[in-house]
């Protein structure tokens, strides 16, 4: 599903097709429309056809029943939705004060920041879990008593895994750096938080009063990528050994043919569902001003 | 509200090579609007920022009513800021941008409300409160941040080109909202402009900035009439350049004997700096001079005569006297006799500069 969310993203906002456009270009547009329409819909059609055609029975929703009472179910869903507000919140507390600062008083600063961020994108998730694994195995006896060693176990509760969280605010840099980018690019930031300054307002007002008002939308889609992110990451939670939506999912497909395919077509609906909230959330507010 | 007085000491601020303040001295006398004339790119819009806060100094300090300012944070600062840009926020209405500040200082609604109509009344925009800024025009937007940067009450006015972005006949009524508002509440403004009529017309004092550096301050007339140096009498109006030659205390030019003013070069050969209107030019089919070009400017026209020796020459003269010199006509030119100021000869331009004007 992380494979289908960057089709999803550019629809969102996109202004009202003008009327009165030429034949030609409203023709192909109808064309493209209708060849993205047939390759996404009619594999998802299809499993659908498979979930619910009962060979016995005919018609039966029975394997999507068997989602809801399947062993773990409630606990991965929780979990995910956990790691993914807490990722969200992570990678936002951490990028938007440092892009603001490198915006204001370090503009040379920025291809560096640019970099950084970027960096994840290059680095294969699965080179990226084998390093945080060796170093959360890595753990001499003489700490075994340190603040150190307690922390290395603290963010491997299984309930809540912190390291998870860490992990994912990595892979999620890049994404977030460029919605926030796009957000930031839009207003006249300087301008803004100088005007702000000049009423006396401290930083934390011009944050919660200026920048984040006027940054919805960028923060709306930066959450968004983040949170769709969070809920496909498969590798790094699989090998560390955690149990979220996406590892729950490839467990409890093995045994089941309808129940997997099922199960895959309700975390697409689910993940559809949460950007579309996110999205009008996001947008509400402009439209209202 | 009373206005404070406002000393810029040794300022400088350097941009890696690029030196945007060179050691700025300028006091601002509490309740007077100066306006800060310049080049693009001499410094003005930094000397503001150093006042409101925005950048801070290498060196030199920024003093208000005598306390130095220079490392208090823009937030604690006495001064409100219009900007060369759009600057409202626009998730606000314009009646919670002018409040802005109030609900920094945690006013209750109701005063902020009353306050809030009562500064929208003085700029202008009663009914306008509800509007957001996308909904108003730029020169209403810019009344609305006036406004907003009034609301504070602050000691001190600073307007950053507020009225560049407008169209002519917008920015001249605004300016004169500004200059009406500003006496009436005895601010002290200081008013960064590269439009020298702007600067002339609403300014008490005007201070003309070169390369980081003040060049010259004085009252309007004083800039115009007796500029100190030939950059300022070049930047603020129309200036002739005629070849002249220094004897003692005198030059000679286009036949005449006039007193020499300010500083004269070693060269005895020089430029002599001439306004178009104290250019004196009577029809006459006898004389020597020939109009080349006429152009009409409404209250007055300005004409272009080639000299005898073949320099040309800016005159401006009312319009009903210029009837009878339309181009080819032969007149005689004299030039006021008052003391004038000399340049360096510039090798190529023997001509008049056509600036703006
Ligand atoms: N943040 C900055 N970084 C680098 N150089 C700067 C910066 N701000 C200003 N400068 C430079 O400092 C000099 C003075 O700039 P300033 O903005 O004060 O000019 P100005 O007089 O306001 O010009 P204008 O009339 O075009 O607005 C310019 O050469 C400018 O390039
Ligand atoms: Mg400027």
């Amino acid at each position: 599903m992380a494979a289908l969310t960057p089709t999803v993203l550019p629809d969102v906002g996109a202004p009202a097709a003008p009327t009165g456009r030429p034949r030609r270009v409203r023709v192909w547009r109808g064309i493209v429309l209708v060849v993205a329409a047939v390759y996404f819909l009619v594999p998802l059609l299809a499993s659908f056809v498979f979930t619910v055609n009962d060979p016995v029975q005919g018609f039966s929703l029975d394997a999507y029943g068997e989602i809801f009472s399947a062993e773990g179910f409630g606990q991965s869903l929780l979990l995910s939705l956990g790691l993914a507000a807490a990722t969200i919140v992570t990678v936002l507390v951490l990028t938007l004060p440092a892009m603001l600062a490198v915006r204001l008083s370090a503009p040379r600063l920025r291809p560096v920041m640019e970099i950084l961020c970027t960096l994840p994108l290059v680095v294969p998730p699965i080179t990226f879990v084998a390093g945080i694994s060796t170093v959360l195995r890595w753990g001499p006896d003489y700490l075994s008593t340190t603040p150190l060693y307690q922390t290395f176990i603290a963010v491997q509760n299984p309930a809540f895994p912190v390291v998870l969280v860490i992990a994912d605010v990595v892979l999620a840099l890049p994404f977030v750096y460029r919605a926030l980018d796009a957000g930031l690019g839009a207003m006249d930031v300087r301008t803004l938080v100088e005007a702000a300054r000049n009423c006396g307002a401290s930083w934390p007002h011009v944050m919660f009063r200026v920048v984040i008002p006027n940054l919805k939308s960028g923060l709306a889609s930066a959450s968004f990528l983040t949170l769709a992110l969070v809920l496909g990451e498969y590798t790094v939670a699989r090998l560390l050994g955690f149990q979220p939506f996406s590892v729950w999912i490839v467990t409890i497909s093995g045994a089941n043919a309808a129940l997997s395919v099922a199960v895959s077509i309700f975390s697409l609906l689910l993940t559809w569902l949460l950007l579309l909230v996110l999205s009008t959330a996001g947008t509400r507010q402009r439209s209202g001003s | 509200m009373n206005g404070a007085r406002v000393e810029f000491r040794g300022l400088r601020r350097t941009f890696g090579t690029t030196v945007a303040l060179d050691g700025l001295d300028l006091t601002v006398e509490p309740g007077e609007l100066i306006a800060l004339l310049g080049p693009s790119g001499c410094g003005k819009t930094t000397a503001l920022r150093c006042v409101a806060g925005f950048e801070s100094p290498d060196a030199g300090a920024v003093l208000v009513d005598g306390k130095d300012i220079t490392r208090v944070p823009a937030n604690r600062r006495d001064a409100g800021m219009v900007f060369q840009s759009y600057s409202l926020f626009p998730n606000l209405n314009a009646r919670d941008n002018v409040t802005f500040g109030l609900r920094v200082r945690k006013v209750p609604t109701a005063k902020r409300h009353a306050r809030a109509a009562e500064l929208l009344e003085l700029v202008g925009l009663p009914s306008q409160g509800e509007r957001y800024p996308h909904q108003l025009s730029g020169g209403q937007q810019q009344r609305v941040a006036l406004a907003r940067a009034l609301a504070l009450e602050p000691q001190v006015l600073l307007l950053d080109e507020p009225l560049s972005a407008l169209d002519a006949k917008v920015r001249v009524t605004l300016r004169e909202e500004i200059r009406r508002l500003q006496l009436s509440l005895g601010i002290t403004t200081i008013f960064v402009t590269h439009d020298q009529e702007e600067a002339l017309s609403i300014a008490d004092h005007v201070a003309v900035l070169k390369d980081g550096r003040l060049e010259q301050s004085g009252p309007p007339a004083e800039i115009y009439d007796r500029p100190a140096t030939p950059f300022v009498a070049e930047f603020v109006g129309t200036m002739n350049h005629l070849p002249g030659r220094v004897t003692g205390d005198e030059v000679e030019v286009a036949g005449q004997r006039l007193p020499v003013h300010g500083q004269r070069p070693d060269s005895p050969d020089v430029d002599v700096l001439v306004r178009p209107e104290t250019v004196l030019v009577t029809p006459d089919p006898e004389g020597e001079a020939v109009v080349v070009t006429s152009s009409f400017r409404g209250a007055s026209v300005r004409l272009r005569l080639r000299l005898a020796g073949g320099t040309e020459i800016l005159a401006d003269l009312p319009g009903h006297d210029a009837a009878r010199l339309a181009p080819g006509e032969h007149a005689r030119v004299r030039l006021v006799e008052r003391p004038v100021l000399v340049a360096p000869r510039t090798a190529a331009v023997a001509d008049a500069v056509p600036a703006a004007g």
